[in-house]
């Protein structure tokens, strides 16, 4: 399995000290957000009234909320919720962005026109406003979360699908294998749609980022993720009346954001190099 | 020819906007819950219920409803807010200077740090400088908008107290706003404008300024600059729209009024004419900043007037 990693090309991410701490990092996230419940110094639910919004010290290292409940196990926790969360709405985006985009990149004509014309409004819009009325349509939660999230990044992955699909199709290998009689699904499937499959998932890989920033915001608007679950946005949500007197418990889940995001960021930019995938993601 | 280009660019906008129009009347009409549930009074018979469904007439076929509903934006009639109770135009007319206040600075402002920014670093390019402003791409196009809001209330507002903390009373008040919804901006508009001179600066003919011994100002901003910028404008006219978009956090935050406090208002309140009136503008102003990428493009790039004939 490690072997397997390491000879694809994705494995080459880790050959900077840049990629190494990156992808690190981002490995530790994981491992923690599965590991949350033997990890967390307190319980995520346990209020304690007589220790309400107490500053970042031992043993609460950072702080405590407006019910005394201790904000780095929530943080870890969040970690949970917002990586579950954008992960899988991102799944999402890409399964069916990529079957829509190989469907009109192969077919093309009205289809293709069609499909595109739809996506490429939504692509105009920014993600916010999507999930907005997709989370207003489905109603406030997680789970609307995650499809409002699917759609608002759904444009992304239809058009770079497609794109790879139309440059492959005027390849010979593709051309030699349609005069030997192949059907089209074992050709979209078989040879089209794995040779498109790496910056697919490079892009899926930075989409996650975008989609646990938006996640937060959904949560931060009281759209998403709602109380008790913890939830990076959510609780600073919660966190907006007491900005004043307990400001850490606004700033430490964004600076937990914000650093996971920037790992995402700065993985993703490793992947591009390791894989040479640069120009091919500018085609879209 | 600019002129022809534009005029089929244009007519272009008629089938797209219908599209949308349609597109936005069915989304909203598939938002659950009834707002008549909203404004019915504890009590009432269900004949009162018919009287108010008739009166704002929900009990049309949707194909009715949509040939009123547009035929009468045309003559400027965005329909009543159902709970607010108000006519649609009159919330957006008051809503929407705000917006295009705050938006109109934030553009301005990104536009030009974001530019000087991005020209920096590719002139300071293998220096530090770089690094320091590639560090800050980073930031800006990661950092969540609303949290970036609310540390900028506790640091100029709060701790600082040079700012007011929300609001639009006074001319003070927009500022924090404006460094928000600048920041992420400012990022993008950098990464754009030092990949577009990276690109440009390996093409032959820039090999071939330097060769004749052409100095580095003139080469940059007579030759490389036209150039490159032709990918950052069309950055900044999509930006325009999404300006727009991206004000509904931080308005949200700060608590001004504006098109997104109104829309996240009417979504919470399932008051359909308000966020069909305040999606339609916004998809507007998403459209128009596309034609304006379009035609400044094609008005600075005779390749894309020609291949339009």
């Amino acid at each position: 399995m490690i072997a397997a990693i390491s000879n694809s090309g994705f494995g080459r991410a880790f050959s900077t000290p840049l990629g190494v701490i990156a992808g690190g990092f981002l490995i530790l996230l994981v491992v923690v957000a599965l590991f949350a419940p033997w990890i967390t110094p307190f319980d995520i639910a346990l209020q304690d009234l007589d220790n309400r919004n107490t500053a970042p010290a031992w043993p609460h290292l950072m702080g405590t909320d407006e019910f005394g409940r201790d904000v780095l196990s929530r943080v870890i926790y969040g970690a949970r919720t917002s990586l579950s969360v954008s992960a899988t709405a991102i799944g999402i985006s890409v399964t069916v962005g990529m079957i829509l985009g190989a469907a009109a990149g192969y077919f093309g004509g009205m289809f293709e026109r069609a499909v595109m014309t739809v996506v490429d409004l939504t692509w105009s819009f920014p993600d916010i406003l999507i999930a907005l009325i997709f989370v207003a349509i489905l109603g406030p939660g997680l789970t609307s979360t995650m499809f409002a999230i699917a759609i608002a990044y759904l444009a992304q992955f239809t058009r770079l699908t497609r794109a790879q699909i139309v440059r492959l199709k005027q390849e010979t290998f593709v051309e030699a294998t349609i005069n030997l009689g192949a059907s089209p699904i074992h050709i979209v499937f078989r040879h089209l749609l794995p040779n498109a499959l790496a910056p697919v998932i490079v892009v899926a890989m930075l989409a996650i980022g975008d989609g646990i920033v938006l996640e937060a915001t959904l949560g931060f608007f009281g759209l998403g993720a709602q109380p008790p679950t913890p939830s990076w946005g959510a609780m600073m949500s919660s966190g907006t009346a007491q900005l004043f007197i307990a400001p850490w418990v606004i700033i430490l889940p964004g600076v937990a954001i914000a650093i996971t995001v920037i790992a995402v960021n700065l993985f993703g930019d490793e992947l591009v190099r390791a894989l040479d995938i640069r120009d091919r993601l500018r085609g879209s | 020819m600019i002129i022809k280009y534009s005029i089929q660019r244009l007519l272009m906008i008629i089938p797209v906007s219908l599209s949308i129009s349609v597109f936005i009347f069915l989304i909203v009409h598939m938002l659950p819950g009834d707002p008549i549930d909203n404004l019915i009074r504890v009590g009432s018979s269900p004949a009162d219920r018919i009287a108010l469904i008739a009166k704002y007439g929900l009990d049309q076929s949707l194909f009715k409803q949509y040939i009123i509903w547009i035929g009468r934006i045309f003559t400027g009639d965005f329909g009543d807010a159902i709970v607010l109770r108000r006519p649609v135009a009159d919330l957006i007319g008051q809503n929407l200077p705000y917006s295009l206040q705050l938006g109109a600075l934030a553009f301005a402002f990104s536009s030009i740090v974001g530019l000087i920014l991005g020209i920096t670093a590719w002139a300071a390019r293998n220096s530090w400088v770089e690094q320091v402003v590639k560090g800050f791409i980073l930031l800006g196009s990661t950092v969540p908008g609303f949290w970036l809001a609310l540390l900028m209330i506790l640091l100029f507002s709060v701790t600082l107290g040079w700012f007011p903390v929300s609001g639009a009373k006074t001319w003070s008040s927009i500022v924090l706003p404006v460094l928000t919804i600048g920041f992420g901006g400012i990022a993008l508009v950098a990464r754009v404008t030092r990949v577009a001179l990276l690109d440009v600066a390996r093409e032959d003919f820039i090999t071939l300024l330097h060769a004749k011994g052409l100095s580095r100002p003139v080469i940059l901003f007579r030759h490389l600059l036209p150039h490159a910028l032709l990918p950052v404008v069309t950055i900044l006219a999509l930006r325009i729209g999404w300006i727009l978009g991206g004000a509904v956090t931080v308005e949200f935050v700060f608590g001004r009024p504006g098109l997104g406090s109104l829309l996240i208002r009417a979504l919470g309140q399932r008051d359909y004419p308000v966020v069909q009136g305040c999606l339609l503008m916004l998809a507007l102003a998403v459209m128009l900043g596309t034609l304006i990428g379009d035609i400044t493009q094609a008005a600075m790039d005779p390749r894309i007037r020609e291949a339009s004939k």
